[in-house]
């Protein structure tokens, strides 16, 4: 039983065909790197899986329990984990409540009304916060946070819902390099400690090829290649599609 | 630090808030309250207000009154009845005035009378014709000028006997003062002329008329008498769609108040000639008093005299008499002088009546009739408001007090 | 009902559908541009309609004929036009990057000081301008009369539609405008001039209300009133059809316009009500109207409460004014008494409507309708009843709660500038019902006669009475904001796509924001019946709602204590501005443009940003 199981699924925007029977699986404590050049369809795959989207067809399971048609909400509580291309952080707040809001969520606190929501979970989002190594920051209003940091915050709070699964929609984008490097460093880290299962789109080539454990190649909605970074690198169709005539190594600096 | 000197800002903002004019000497001016609809209704109120203070010039030039001179605080109600009573209630508690007069619209009057009642200080309402101010609403608190809406309606359908009309239509504003004219209508037009019978009743919303639907509405009715309360804007719509779809050709039709200047001049050329309607013939008025009034007032303004000119003007003496009456400023005197007071005005003789505290002041009834290129009316009389106020019993049998 | 008359009646129908879109189409495409909601547009109208009374009878008198009228119509299109300019170029591009709630509020600003100045320069009178030359016999159609200006206002609708497609598909200008409504930011990068884009832009937009507005002067006398009412039809108008789409300004403009004009034959006390039901269904069943498309929402753009340490110096200082207000009674007379009762009730209320703007980025421009509620609850409730006032106090929190569990579930769907349209029809619905049913809200006469029992009903034990139940509920509402629920809203407000993904039901939460924000709202408003005695149709209108938005605004959006300051200054400033001057509508309507253009921050926000600064 894989972790997560993609079927066949397809979507369409009035008339133009974002995905085609993409189907795929990601295993526990895998990386698994979703590319393709833009327009692809990478982020409206990912966005079906983290039910932003609703798909024209196919189907989405979790551990093996459908959740094609599940809310972001639902999924979250299930075990999926997400961030975003673009930081989503709470800005108001400050970079502990971002992760305590998540842990509030997780434990079914969202309608608690009267005791004040900075003092619960504190200990335990500290500690998440140690892990992506934030946790100095932790009374800090999130606004004032570099964007960097704003990404591993982000990752912390997607730990907070003890994900099975995690989303990383471009997780370095915007980071400086070496920055890159350490944040997938600390995800690849994170991902074979607990047992969850990564799927991450990217641009970053070396990104990709340094951390992935495996790669699906998307163009133009469908599927063309899968392996591992070695296979993907020498799939002929992939250089042709992907990069055109220049040979890889020459992409690289 | 900063907080200290905010704290003390404070506190130094509520010192001076808390400063409230202190008790004035024997010699300082009597305050009085005045309250309505100067920017709403200012076609009819501004001239009011023009009245008023020329005849509180005349009084305070003349030494006003107890010795003392008559200070106005006169403030806008915004149209609203909640802000009237806010308002009121800041003549009341801030300023100290002794009495409150004005107020335009109906519901707003009604609303008055009912803080009056409250909190036991006396209002004068000048303009608002409803009977419920006088009737069913009425208190001692309360007193009323202009005659109400069961008089000016009793006088035009004294005129309309005669027209021979069974079929009426009425169309009113569907507010206090209209929703009050209709009722009363109705209920003398069955008693006072045989066989007749409403047809339609059409109610748009003050200053909300559609005006072609309303007459459309109308002529489907086919009635042969109409009876309009619209006043302001609403009746010059209801007057041009009128007439572009020949509405009022062959009928007649009783209107309150159309013949007062504030509501004939808008109309410019189009003035429906041959309504019967109560108003304010100035231009042809001759008692000598009275005209010494008009000529006055055109004087000082440049401008001719509405019938809130008139009023504005006449309420102020009575308020002048009342307080010289009475001897001093306190409510129980100023109510004993009030009543059944006989007052001296520019219009004639005046009665306010004790039972309900309506005053006895009349109307003028007539025609519409273009005189160049604006209305004016023609074949009026002055008719005495005594005769048609309500009996004794029909203001017992509605009254609570 | 027979032929000629619904003939008749779905021309007048067509009529008013005409001049209604002339109006509504200048709206939308300013909208389209600049993304600003012109709340002045209805003034530009007024002010149409004012010029064109006042100049086509005097170019009447130099030539009497067709060509000195419409002349006179076009100049003073034109004159609105150049008005138009000079808002642009003071104020709107000024605001062009503000949120939402800012441009609103700014132009409703504009509204306020348009309002004393036409009384100052048109002065108070109602004008009905002169009849068209030609056009003043009417013609007769199946056997009925029907006036022939109406028949010109029929062709006027079509010819407008025409002439704005001509531009927008056949100029330069046109193929910018229609540019600049697809994607403003390309547009930007192309390197055209914007400034002048805009300003073009609002000049044709003025130009088209003050056509609107001219055009109607036969038929409709120039009243004070005619900037509201128009504006709130425009807003139905526009959303209906989609903002920024012209043809769907076109379309929803003529089914307005038979709507009411059969809508008054079968419910003839209804037509506001329908008018904005109407968009009430359209919004429900289609969030961007019939051509409009769906906002894309700039994230980190919400405005308002950030967390703070909570500090020792807060309580005390809570506590302080809290006894100091305690002992008001001793020291104050009757007056003072009365004035801080009103500052504590539009305090309550507009602290309430912090939770939806300033926690939940709700941005609600109908706040009005639960502050009635409340107040016609209580109303209600003595008038038909006969309940004492300590029952009539809970019937209003009741209504104003059930209120706003029924406008929130339709309001919590939509967002941004839809979610603010929405919240002011729905207070424009509850107006309409409190004016038109008559039979039992006493209509525009209202219900007097609320007063508070015995024991409350002098001035210090009503004012005590106030005080607890607004100490109560803002302490109440304070621990919400503080709770795990308002950090939802917050969360929700912050990145709304980033507290789905970690599990918060957003529209849930927020629903209940609005029961709880409409209830808070509600006890404001029964207190505020008892305080005055009387209840109207005015406690639902916009002005009421644009109240507890300046206060917020004033006390500043960003601060828990701001809306409790901002009624405070604001209320008094009333008080004591409003008896000494007959202008007070300009002299708020400027605060409120000079507020959003120097001081954002309101006042309670600078006061702080000046100690952190110095810190």
């Amino acid at each position: 039983m894989s972790l997560l199981s993609v079927q066949a699924l397809s979507k369409a925007f009035g008339g133009v065909v974002a995905a085609r029977n993409v189907s795929f699986q990601v295993e526990r404590g895998e990386m698994l790197a979703l590319i393709g050049p833009n327009g692809a369809g990478k982020s409206t795959v990912f966005n079906m899986i983290g039910g932003q989207l609703r798909p024209d067809g196919g189907s989405v399971s979790l551990n093996d329990k459908a959740i094609t048609l599940a809310s972001p909400g639902e999924r979250f509580r299930l075990g999926i984990g997400r961030t975003f291309q673009v930081a989503q952080a709470f800005q108001s707040m400050t970079v502990g409540e971002n992760v305590q809001m998540a842990l509030i969520s997780r434990s079914g606190e969202n309608h608690s009304a009267w005791t004040p929501a900075r003092d619960r979970h504190r200990a335990e989002a500290r500690d998440l916060l140690e892990l992506v190594g934030m946790h100095e920051a932790f009374e800090r209003p999130c606004s004032e946070l570099a964007y960097g940091d704003v990404k591993r915050v982000e990752l912390a709070v997607a730990l907070a819902g003890d994900p099975r699964l995690l989303l990383m929609d471009e997780p370095t984008a915007g980071m400086a390099l070496r920055e890159r490097a350490a944040l997938m460093e600390l995800t690849h880290s994170i991902a074979t400690s607990r047992g969850i299962g990564v799927l991450f789109t990217e641009h970053d080539m070396d990104v990709v090829f340094g951390h992935a454990s495996r790669i699906l190649v998307l163009l133009r909605g469908e599927i063309i290649a899968t392996g591992t970074p070695a296979e993907v690198r020498g799939n002929a169709r992939v250089r042709q599609a992907y990069l055109g005539d220049l040979p890889l190594t020459a992409a690289a600096p | 630090m900063a907080m200290m000197s905010m704290t003390r800002r404070l506190i130094l903002g509520l010192a001076l808030a808390t400063a409230a004019p202190a008790a004035w000497a024997q010699t300082a001016p009597i305050k009085i309250g005045e309250l309505n609809s100067y920017a709403k209704w200012a076609a009819f109120t501004v001239p009011y207000r023009d009245g008023w203070r020329m005849a509180l010039d005349e009084i305070n030039a003349k030494g006003g009154v107890l010795g003392r001179k008559i200070e106005v605080l006169s403030r806008d109600d915004g149209s609203t009845t909640g802000d009237t009573t806010r308002v009121a209630d800041e003549l009341v508690t801030r300023e100290g005035v002794s009495l409150l007069f004005g107020s335009f619209l109906s519901n707003i009057g009604v609303a008055m009378a009912d803080y009056a009642n409250q909190k036991k200080i006396v209002y004068i309402a000048a303009e608002p014709l409803t009977d419920a101010i006088t009737m069913a609403q009425g208190n001692p608190y309360t007193y009323r000028i202009r005659p109400n809406n069961f008089m000016q309606v009793g006088m035009l359908v004294e005129q309309a006997k005669a027209s021979g009309a069974k079929r009426w239509a009425i169309v009113a504003p569907n507010y206090e003062y209209g929703q009050s004219a209709a009722e009363v209508f109705k209920r003398l037009i069955k008693e006072r002329v045989p066989g007749a019978e409403i047809v339609a009743e059409q109610y748009p919303a003050l200053g909300k008329i559609e005006a072609g639907a309303t007459v459309s509405a109308l002529e489907q009715a086919k009635p042969d008498g109409i009876f309009n309360v619209t006043f302001g804007p609403d009746l010059t719509q209801f007057v041009r769609e009128g007439n572009t779809r020949g509405l009022f050709e062959k009928k007649t039709v009783l209107s309150l108040l159309t013949g007062e200047p504030e509501w004939l001049l808008p109309l410019k050329d189009e003035v429906p000639e041959g309504w019967t309607v109560t108003g304010y013939p100035w231009d042809e008025i001759t008692d000598p008093k009275h005209r010494a009034f008009i000529e006055a007032y055109r004087a000082r303004y440049n401008d001719t005299p509405r019938l809130g000119s008139l009023l504005g003007y006449m309420v102020m003496y009575m308020i002048r008499d009342t307080i010289e009456r009475a001897g001093s400023t306190d409510t129980a005197a100023i109510m004993k002088a009030l009543e059944d007071a006989k007052f001296d005005t520019v219009a004639g003789p005046v009665t306010m009546r004790g039972i309900d505290n309506q005053s006895s002041m009349g109307a003028w009834v007539g025609k519409l009739k273009l005189k160049g290129a604006a209305g004016g009316m023609s074949d009026w009389k002055y008719i005495d408001g005594t005769t048609y106020m309500p009996t004794e019993a029909q203001v017992k049998a509605v009254r609570k007090d | 009902m027979d032929l000629s008359f619904v003939a008749i009646q779905a021309l007048s129908g067509l009529a008013s559908a005409s001049s209604l879109f002339i109006t509504a189409c200048g709206l939308t495409l300013v909208f389209g541009v600049t993304r600003i909601v012109n709340f002045a547009h209805g003034s530009l109208y007024m002010v149409g309609a004012f010029t064109a009374a006042t100049l086509v009878p005097w170019l009447l008198e130099f030539s009497f004929g067709p060509v000195s009228f419409w002349a006179g119509i076009l100049l003073s299109a034109m004159i609105v036009g150049l008005l138009g300019v000079v808002i642009e170029v003071l104020l709107l591009r000024r605001i062009y990057g503000a949120p939402e709630l800012f441009q609103l509020l700014a132009t409703f600003g504009v509204v306020l000081v348009l309002q004393d100045l036409v009384v100052q320069v048109f002065g108070p009178q109602d004008i009905l301008g002169p009849r068209a030359p030609g056009l003043r016999a009417p013609v007769e159609i199946l056997g009925r009369r029907f006036p022939s200006y109406e028949l010109v206002l029929i062709a006027a609708g079509p010819v407008v539609l025409g002439a704005v497609w001509w531009l927008l598909r056949r100029t330069r200008f046109g193929i910018l405008v229609r540019a600049a409504t697809q994607d403003r930011d390309m547009v930007a990068a192309l390197g055209v001039n914007q400034a002048l884009l805009f300003t073009g832009t609002l000049f044709l937009g003025a130009f088209l209300a003050g056509l609107g507005g001219a055009l109607q002067i036969p038929r409709v006398a120039a009243n004070t009133g005619m900037d509201l009412s128009i504006i709130a039809e425009c807003f139905v108008v526009t959303v209906v059809g989609g903002m920024g789409s012209v043809p769907g300004a076109f379309l929803a403009a003529l089914i307005i316009g038979q709507l009411q004009a059969f809508g008054i034959l079968i419910f003839p006390k209804s037509t506001l009500i329908v008018v904005f039901l109407l968009m009430a269904l359209v919004l429900a069943v289609r969030p961007s109207g019939f051509f409009g498309r769906p906002e894309i929402l700039a994230s980190g753009h919400a405005v308002g409460i950030v967390s703070r340490r909570p500090t020792p110096y807060g309580r005390m200082l809570a506590a302080i004014v809290l006894a100091c207000l305690a002992a008001l009674p001793l020291l104050g007379d009757a007056y003072l008494l009365k004035v801080a009762t009103e500052i504590l009730v539009f305090a309550l209320f507009a602290f309430s409507l912090q939770l939806l703007i300033g926690v939940g980025g709700l941005v609600s421009f109908g706040h009005a309708a639960f502050f009635g509620l409340g107040a016609y609850g209580s109303a209600l409730a003595v008038r038909w009843l006969g309940a004492p006032m300590e029952a009539a106090l809970p019937a209003g929190l009741v209504l104003s709660g059930l209120g706003a569990a029924l406008i929130g579930a339709f309001v919590v769907r939509l967002s941004g500038i839809y979610l603010a349209m929405m919240t002011l029809a729905a207070a424009q619905i509850l107006y309409a019902v409190a004016f038109q049913w008559v039979e039992v809200t006493g209509g525009d006469n209202g219900i007097v006669g609320i007063w508070p029992s015995a024991w409350a009903a002098p001035r210090d034990a009503y004012y005590w009475l106030t005080l607890i139940l607004t100490a109560a509920t803002v302490f109440v509402l304070t621990r919400v904001i503080d709770s795990p629920f308002g950090y939802t809203l917050r969360a929700a407000r912050d990145s709304e796509s980033r507290a789905e993904a970690i599990g918060i039901a957003v529209r849930q939460q927020r629903w209940l924001a609005f029961v709880l924000a409409g209830a808070a709202a509600g006890i404001a408003g029964s207190l505020y019946a008892f305080s005055r005695g009387s209840v109207d149709p005015s406690l639902l209108g916009i002005p009421t709602s644009v109240d507890a938005l300046t206060m917020l605004l004033l006390g500043g959006i960003q601060t828990i204590a701001g809306p409790l300051v901002g009624s405070a200054v604001l209320h008094t400033m009333r008080d004591q501005v409003m008896p000494v001057t007959a202008l007070w509508r300009l002299v708020l309507g400027s605060s409120i443009i000079a507020m959003v253009l120097i001081f954002p921050r309101g006042l309670v926000g600078t006061i702080r940003y000046w100690r952190e600064d110095r810190a």
